[in-house]
Order: C-alpha cells, then sequence, then structure tokens
C-alpha cells in the first residue's frame, strides 16, 4: 500500500477519498482480468451466443462465412496443437496484454499532459 | 453479439466500417477530456478486463448463452470517448486473432458492441444522475440499469442492419423478436457483473471514476467539507 503518496496537501485529492493506492487497485484489476481470461474461461458456456442462436433458430447461420483469420492459431481462443485448460489459457492471457496494452497505450497518448501527478 | 463476416451485405458493411472509422477518429480526439495521468492506465486495464468479460458466456437458457458486452460499464468507468476505444481495442484484436467477429464484419461490431452500447449505456445513466440525488451511491445501480438497457438497444440496431443489408431471406419480424426476446435476458446479465463491477472501484477509488465526478460521498470528509463550503 503506497497511499501516503498520493495523502497530499491537496484538500480535494483528500476529500474524494482514497481506500486504496491507485497502484494497488490497478494490480488487483490487472489479476482479476487475467485470472478472468485465463482460468474462469475454462468454465465459460459453450452455448451459442444470443446472436448465433437467433441466426439458427430464424434460418439466417448458414450466411456466416469463415472469417480471414480463422486459421490463426488462436482462432475461437483456443492454441492450436495445445490440448486442455492451456489452450484457451493462452490467447486469454495473450489477449488480454494485449488490448491492456494497445488501449492503455492509446489511451495514455491521447491523455492530458501535465494536469495530474502519478 | 459479434456478427460474423456473410450476414451483413457489403453495402451495409462498408457503411458501418465508415461509422466506426469516423466514431473511433472523433473518439481518439474527445478521450482527451477523459484522460490523465492517472486514468489513462485504468482505461487499459478496463478495456482489458472488457476483453477477459467477454470470454465468459453464461447460460441463459434453452441452449443459448450471453456475455458481458461492456460498453456501458466503461463508458462509467472512463468516460464514454475513451469507452468506444476500449470497446474499438478488444474488437479489434478479438478479430484480427482469435477469428471473433469477421474482419469485413468489424465496423458492425464496432457499432454495435462498441457504439451503441457506449452511447446507450451513457446516455441513461447520464440521465438518471442528473434526476437522481447527487450521491456515489447511486453510480452502481444507474450503471447497471444503463447496462441492462444497452443489451437490447444493440439487438434493436443489430435487427434493423439486418433488415437493410441481410444476406439470408428471412423475416425481419422473427428476427426482431428473437433478437429482444433473448436480449432482455442477457441484458440481465450485463447489468450484474456491470453492477458489481463499477460498485468496487467506486467503493475503492470513486476519485478515479469517470461517472462519479461532481458527486458527494456520505463520509466525515464530505460532511466536514459541507461544513467549511
Amino acid at each position: 500500500m503506497s497511499a501516503t503518496e498520493h495523502r497530499t496537501t491537496d484538500g480535494a485529492e483528500r476529500v474524494a477519498g482514497r481506500r486504496v493506492s491507485t497502484r494497488t487497485l490497478y494490480v488487483v484489476l490487472l489479476v482479476v482480468a487475467l485470472a478472468v481470461a485465463g482460468v474462469v474461461s475454462y468454465w465459460a458456456s459453450g452455448h451459442p451466443d444470443g446472436l448465433e442462436f437467433v441466426a439458427e433458430e430464424t434460418g439466417f447461420l448458414g450466411s456466416a462465412e469463415d472469417s480471414a483469420t480463422s486459421g490463426s492459431p488462436f482462432a475461437d481462443y483456443q492454441t492450436t496443437g495445445v490440448d486442455g485448460w492451456l489452450s484457451g489459457a493462452i490467447p486469454g492471457v495473450l489477449g488480454t496484454l494485449l488490448v491492456l496494452l494497445v488501449a492503455g497505450g492509446a489511451a495514455w497518448v491521447v491523455r492530458r499532459r501535465g494536469a495530474d501527478r502519478g | 453479439m459479434h456478427v460474423p463476416d456473410g450476414f451483413l451485405d457489403a453495402p451495409t458493411s462498408v457503411a458501418t466500417g465508415a461509422v466506426a472509422a469516423i466514431a473511433v477518429g472523433v473518439a481518439l480526439r474527445k478521450a482527451k477530456g477523459e484522460l490523465d495521468d492517472r486514468t489513462a492506465p485504468l482505461a487499459g486495464l478496463v478495456a482489458a478486463f472488457v476483453f477477459a468479460a467477454q470470454m465468459i458466456n453464461f447460460p441463459v437458457g434453452a441452449g443459448t448463452s450471453g456475455h458481458l458486452m461492456g460498453g456501458a460499464l466503461a463508458a462509467v468507468l472512463v468516460g464514454p470517448w475513451t469507452a468506444v476505444l476500449c470497446l474499438s481495442t478488444v474488437l479489434l484484436v478479438q478479430g484480427l486473432l482469435m477469428a471473433d467477429g469477421g474482419l469485413t464484419a468489424l465496423g458492425t461490431n464496432i457499432v454495435l458492441i462498441g457504439l451503441v452500447t457506449t452511447a446507450v449505456g451513457w446516455g441513461v445513466f447520464a440521465l438518471l444522475r442528473a434526476v437522481l440525488p447527487k450521491r456515489i451511491g447511486v453510480v452502481a445501480p444507474v450503471a447497471a440499469v444503463a447496462a441492462y438497457l444497452s443489451v437490447p438497444a444493440a439487438a434493436l440496431v443489430f435487427t434493423g442492419l439486418f433488415a437493410v443489408g441481410g444476406t439470408a431471406p428471412v423475416e425481419n419480424g422473427a428476427v426482431l423478436t428473437a433478437m429482444l426476446g433473448w436480449h432482455l435476458v442477457i441484458g440481465l446479465g450485463e447489468a450484474a457483473v456491470t453492477f458489481v463491477v463499477v460498485g468496487a472501484v467506486v467503493a475503492a477509488r470513486p476519485d478515479l471514476v469517470h461517472g462519479a465526478r461532481g458527486l458527494r460521498r456520505p463520509s466525515r470528509a464530505t460532511a466536514a467539507e459541507e461544513v467549511t463550503a
């Protein structure tokens, strides 16, 4: 807990109430995301989602075409050549980290500069 | 609700692609007002969480499942323009690496899952927040209601796109009834996940939550502020 670094003399910040430090919150969020993608995903329902189910039921599922990336080693969240839990965990963890880097990077580039201290 | 290639014809896909491209371009400029040194990393984490959560299909009965879309959740936590960037990143990675959602349908998916759920989610959230007491406790429940409504809204927009550009000769009324019916149920999951996640972040650090800006906390510090104000 490094909450002290945020306990500045800035009254507005104290009033806002910080129960956990920014770093603690962000680490917890990352761990939760990785656990959901890498572990919990193993127990996800294999049933078609709402759109796919409706497409089948009303008769337009057949119009779906394979994506150009359907040959990807991580297609359908399964790793080619890997069996079991790890097969889904690898794309889950890699995808989570890649999204974090791309979205976080974009947010970092477009953010307001110098308005706030970390 | 990831739309595969082939469901919609080329003109419709080009149109949704153009709308998505413009929206992402505008979001890149507008998101600046929502992001600073502290919240920019949060935007990355929210996007990562939405990606992870979208892997979790929960059963909704009769052999159907649903998963979080996340537009309302992201909009409340990091702001609507940033949410569009988060969701677009998720959909891009899913389409390129996991073949989840078609590539020619990427624009359609950004419109449905990125724009519609964010716009409806944030719109409903802002509307309800404006008429409810300005207290921090309203954020999570209001976010849940907004998240719930964002799901059938996306289903409606898909149905509209399908009516205009669907490649299969299927009666629009049947698609409308089925899409709306199932997504009114799936929305309950969206609302539950949004309530828990927004509630947890608000409880930990309300000062970082975009949708909690300008709201009061029921605490001694706030009471002191009110006395001095």
